[in-house]
């Protein structure tokens, strides 16, 4: 069994909102239809998006720590929206484990909305039906791109590669070895959804510097510590050159 | 979460047909064991289930108004096995058919026997109908319901509560709506309803303030810790990712103050159990049979607020990723 998912390592996002710019390009150009804006540039501009970075503030001042944090659908393993879904347009796929919407069968009750504890999905309101992040299914199996590109724009987007993707039921896939090194989670583990897509914590990074630091330890020849000291009396540099 | 006006009908105008028809049934089951003079003529049940038949239909139009897309409506039937909107959706007009039956074979006098129980007593049609048509209503009370406290993180909804509340609610109304339809139909039969109705309501009144209080004991599973999964106390929402509105600032708030949620929750207890209580029981001494008509509306007014509440309490844990604006 393949799952897809994304995994976010909230250490080295920077909340650019790249991830969220791409991600509404790309599916806003798409086989599906625009993704609906409204008064993009009025006052109160609204519109379907896939994918939000959020900003959020640690601790208490001085000692903070802001964590910008993307969200978008998670994938779950065991999705609660898609058993409520009446029609069946809210399916998982059983190759590669993506949640998707079929739009043609939606009937726009929203109930599957109400169902998803994270609020990953986000109605059209120009098309009635849900819509949700798809991972970029019509990117990833793209024959006709170049093999680097099969992947969610999101993650070509990042400009600090806080975004992975990969298959997490691979145990050697980078993703896997992501969440295992450096203890990725997932979100509100209390609901049982098992989402696929994993955060990977902030992490300390302090610095050490060891005496063979300073000293160069990989110098083959060892002469580091070998060379000549000369006493001030003996003649400078500038001497030996001037021979 | 938001509380969508077709939503709030379609529940409160199924549950009193779904009421109305129970409280028919009873009628004749009552008159069938000699509790009660069988109702003159056939017209209070017929014009009775042409009530009940309104306001299922008028449940169901409704419903069409909270789809974006209600063309398609005929999609909802395929997906019975998981999911309980989808079996509202055939549950519903099920229930129309078999009180549109009953109707029907009161009205022509229909009543062939289809069987005889070893006691002697005759099953004739409009009794195998009634037995169809009230496993049916409670099978909607039931459906209806579980779309709700189906969903694990909406917590204030996730209670057998809110099953038995959908029930003795519909119930109730449905009785009180019998009650001052038999005012007009079958005046013998207006305190035996209103008794019922009174009853109901009663119970009801007992059902949902144990669901309030309940929903007041809640604490919530989910917060910004484990929203977010950063383990420390104090964490706070900078910037929840854009200026202006979405769906998900919209669809899950109702957009009132605590104070207006208080009010409607006093409004609740006072039309849909109160008043309504206090007519039927003034019914029931003899004062005159229009304060049932009054009860009724009150009582389904009072639903709607009900309703209302029902939806604005419900707090989703979405709503922890959307707090702050920038």
């Amino acid at each position: 069994m393949t799952q897809l998912a994304l995994v976010i390592d909230l250490n080295v996002c920077v909340g650019c909102h790249a991830c969220v710019t791409s991600c509404k390009q790309w599916n806003t150009s798409g086989a599906a239809g625009p993704l609906a804006d409204f008064e993009p540039y009025g006052k109160d501009p609204t519109g379907a998006f896939f994918n939000r970075v959020q900003t959020f503030e640690v601790g208490e001042f001085p000692n903070t720590q802001t964590v910008h944090f993307p969200k978008s659908c998670l994938h779950c393993e065991d999705p609660p929206c898609v058993p409520v879904c009446p029609t069946g347009a809210s399916y998982k796929r059983e190759a590669d484990g993506i949640v998707l919407v079929d739009y043609d069968k939606c009937i726009g009750c929203k109930y599957c909305s109400w169902a998803c504890p994270y609020g990953a999905r986000e109605v059209d309101e120009e098309r009635k039906v849900m819509t949700k992040c798809t991972l970029c299914v019509d990117r990833i199996y793209d024959q006709t791109l170049p093999e680097g590109e099969r992947r969610p724009a999101c993650v070509m987007a990042c400009p600090t590669s806080a975004r992975l993707f990969g298959d997490i039921h691979d145990p050697e896939s980078v993703v896997s070895q992501a969440i295992r090194d450096n203890a990725g989670y997932q979100l509100m583990p209390e609901w049982g959804t098992h989402p696929a897509n994993h955060y990977l914590p902030r992490r300390k990074t302090p610095m050490h510097i060891h005496e063979d630091e300073l000293a160069r330890t990989d110098n083959p020849l060892k002469v580091d510590g070998l060379l000549p000291k000369p006493a001030k009396s003996e003649p400078s540099l500038d001497d030996v050159m001037s021979w | 979460m938001r509380p969508d006006l077709s939503v709030l009908l379609l529940t409160t105008l199924i549950g009193a047909g779904q009421g109305l028809f129970l409280a028919l049934f009873t009628v004749q089951l009552y008159a069938l064991a000699g509790l009660l003079p069988p109702p003159s003529g056939h017209a209070f049940y017929a014009h009775g289930s042409l009530i009940a038949l309104a306001f299922l239909v008028g449940g169901l139009i409704a419903s069409f108004f909270h789809l974006g897309r209600p063309e398609r409506a005929w999609r909802t039937a395929a997906k019975w096995r998981t999911s309980w909107l989808s079996r509202e959706v055939i549950v519903l007009p099920a229930l129309m058919g078999v009180v549109f039956l009953y109707g029907t074979a009161h009205l022509a006098g229909w009543t062939p026997v289809l069987a005889t129980l070893p006691s002697g007593l005759a099953i004739d049609a409009t009794l195998a109908l009634g037995t169809a048509g009230t496993v049916l209503a409670f099978a909607l009370f039931v459906c209806t319901a579980m779309i709700y406290a189906c969903l694990p993180f909406l917590r204030e909804w996730a209670s057998p509560l809110t099953v038995l509340n959908y029930t003795l609610l519909g119930g109730a109304s449905g009785f009180t709506l019998a009650a001052a339809f038999a005012v007009a139909a079958a005046p013998e039969l207006t305190r035996f309803l209103a008794g019922w109705a009174f009853v109901l309501t009663l119970l009801g009144a007992v059902s949902r303030v144990a669901s309030l209080i309940r929903n007041a004991r809640l604490k919530p599973k989910s917060t910004l810790q484990t929203a977010i999964g950063i383990k420390h106390p104090r964490i706070a929402q900078k910037s929840m990712g854009f200026l202006g509105g979405s769906f998900n600032t919209r669809e899950f708030f109702h957009g009132r103050s605590g104070a207006v949620l208080r009010s409607v929750k006093w409004v609740f207890l006072l039309a849909a159990f109160a008043v309504p209580l206090t007519l039927l029981a003034l019914a029931g001494f003899g004062a005159p049979a229009g304060l049932l008509v009054a009860a009724f509306f009150v009582q389904y007014l009072g639903l709607l607020a009900e309703r209302w509440f029902f939806f604005a309490q419900a707090n989703h844990p979405q709503n922890l990723y959307y707090q702050a604006v920038a």
